[in-house]
């Protein structure tokens, strides 16, 4: 599936593309959801748990975007608070505790942008996520399934390997944003996009990406290919020691950069 | 962009009349906050802070090495990291030459090793005027560096921050970097070193998001903007004016998102005096 930047655009933002949920239910096993950041309040834009893969507990979490303009309004459109922030790095704690490996599903146009966010301070909840994950003494799998927004999403990327689906973007700045910032007309927004090198065959270039798991109009054959591409890339990461995994995801991370010396 | 809160005007010698050399041109500042107008000479001397409100104005990263650190102590490193063009972003390659020129630097970061009362530390300062600061490859990997040099010399490190965000021109190797710094100061801190951050007028975007809010122990200009989202566009979404004190040092501190607002004639005696209490073992004998 080939597709153009303008049928990528557009499919990201098709309700109809599967969500978190819909991942959840199709890939794992006795999904239990957990809530709450225990610090200040539950935020349903980000989606947290613990499931099966095959036989394996892991813990699940991803931000959550909704089918209908309802639900959307329910979940802010996946872009979720400080607390969903927090929330997320409990969990990703908990399983440290309990040796699961942590399985983030990226789905956000960014981190929410507002008054209160500020206030409970947006900036710091995603840099803890940055600091913590790069630590986290597990495996830690991230699938960028549809758009990869910005810090917003990179909270849930600082992983041991980073995959993305076929037709899924992963951005430093929304498309639109990046054409009203620097030529002041956001309707250049696709020309700013391919500008961006957002597509994840870019990534895979970039060597900014781990793999491209093939998407699929029908949605089982998509999940068996995510189930596949995450039992071997657990199988893979078992092998190392906790210390090795957060020392080899630092290492990982330490390479990423183009510059002249 | 935020623009800079000072501007600066060159006046003739004709608008001038109390000067003993009519020939000579005056720089004139004036200040944004309060609109009152001083000498560049007399404004320089009090640290580029306006005599009359206090305004904190934008600096150099230059000028606040020579500030913080004692004299003659700064001894630059990885200043040999410069930015490349990744994406073949239209229009990149040509601003960073203009820019280099113009700045007479590499890029918006100053990294090396110093004294503060004789106290050596690794120390980081970004520049507003170099693309306003904003963090591609080159602002991370000096980092980064600055902080593993740190790990090996067993030192504190300095940041002062501003940005307006990550570098869109350099795509994803940008947002990339808020990891790596971020993995780098989870090192340093591993090693149980002490990391003091200082917040400067505009720290945003995705330097908010990553090290700016990392420190051990964070401090604050009064008056800096810094928050993570553009007041902008969180007024765009809400419909609303957002007052001046939004997003301010003053609103972080209220929020409990900074340890202390330190005015700029007093930076350098709070840094020394933190640097000192993290001498020695730190338990009682």
């Amino acid at each position: 599936m080939a597709w153009t930047m303008q049928e990528k655009l557009d499919w990201i933002r098709s309700p109809k593309r599967p969500n978190v949920d819909d991942i959840i239910a199709g890939v794992f096993t006795d999904f239990v959801e957990l809530h709450g950041d225990r610090l200040y309040g539950e935020d349903r834009a980000m989606c947290g748990g613990i499931a099966k893969l095959g036989d394996t507990p892991v813990t699940v979490l991803g931000q959550r975007r909704g089918h209908s303009t309802k639900e959307n309004i329910e979940d802010n459109f996946a872009m979720a608070h400080p607390e969903g922030y927090r929330k997320a790095l409990r969990l990703a704690k908990q399983a440290e505790k309990f040796h699961r490996p942590v399985i983030c599903i990226v789905d956000t146009p960014g981190a929410f942008c507002g008054v209160g966010a500020e206030e409970r301070g947006q900036g710091e909840a995603i840099a803890r996520c940055l600091y913590e994950f790069m630590q986290l003494k597990t495996p830690v799998v991230s699938i960028v399934t549809g758009e990869g927004g910005s810090g917003g999403a990179l909270a849930l990327a600082v992983a041991n390997e980073v995959y993305m689906l076929t037709n899924a973007i992963y951005s430093v700045i929304s498309p639109r944003g990046c054409a009203s910032i620097l030529w002041k007309d956001a309707s250049r927004e696709l020309e700013a996009a391919e500008a961006l090198k957002i597509t994840a065959q870019d990534m895979l270039g970039f060597g900014l990406i781990d793999g491209i798991i093939a998407d699929s109009k029908l949605e089982n054959m998509l999940y068996r290919h995510i189930r596949t591409t995450l039992l071997e890339s657990l199988a893979r990461l078992s092998e190392h020691t906790d210390e090795q995994l957060a020392q080899m995801r630092y290492e990982k991370f330490r390479v990423y950069g183009v510059f002249e010396q | 962009m935020i623009i800079d809160l000072f501007e600066k005007t060159r006046a003739s010698s004709k608008s001038i009349q109390k000067q003993k050399k009519p020939s000579a041109e005056r720089v004139t500042v004036t200040c944004k906050a309060c609109g009152k107008e001083w000498s560049a000479q007399q404004y320089g001397k009090n640290s580029y802070v306006c005599p009359n409100c206090g305004a904190h104005g934008r600096i150099r990263c230059r000028t606040r090495l020579k500030l913080t650190l004692d004299a003659g102590s700064f001894q630059e490193l990885f200043a040999d990291i410069k930015t490349a063009d990744p994406l073949g972003f239209p229009g990149y390659a040509v601003k960073i030459a203009k820019l280099r020129e113009k700045s007479r630097q590499e890029d918006a970061v100053v990294t090396g090793t110093g004294k503060i009362d004789g106290i050596p530390v690794c120390i980081g300062v970004m520049d507003s005027y170099f693309m306003m600061a904003s963090m591609g490859s080159v602002v991370g990997e000096k980092l980064t560096c600055l902080f593993e040099y740190a790990i090996e010399h067993k030192l504190p490190v300095i940041l002062f921050t501003c940005s307006g965000g990550a570098r869109m021109q350099e795509g994803m190797f940008s947002l990339m970097q808020m990891a790596k710094v971020s993995g780098a100061v989870a090192k340093h801190s591993q090693a149980g070193l002490l990391y003091l951050t200082v917040l400067t007028d505009p720290t945003t975007g995705g330097v908010t998001a990553s090290f700016a809010m990392l420190g051990d122990i964070i401090l604050a200009e009064p008056g800096a903007t810094v928050g993570f989202a553009g007041r902008r566009v969180i007024e765009g979404t809400i419909g609303e004016t957002l007052p001046e004190t939004f997003q301010s040092a003053e609103f972080l501190l209220e929020h409990g998102f900074c340890d202390q607002i330190v005015p700029r004639s007093r930076m350098k005696h709070v840094l020394a005096q933190l640097l000192r209490l993290h001498q020695g073992k730190g338990r009682c004998s």
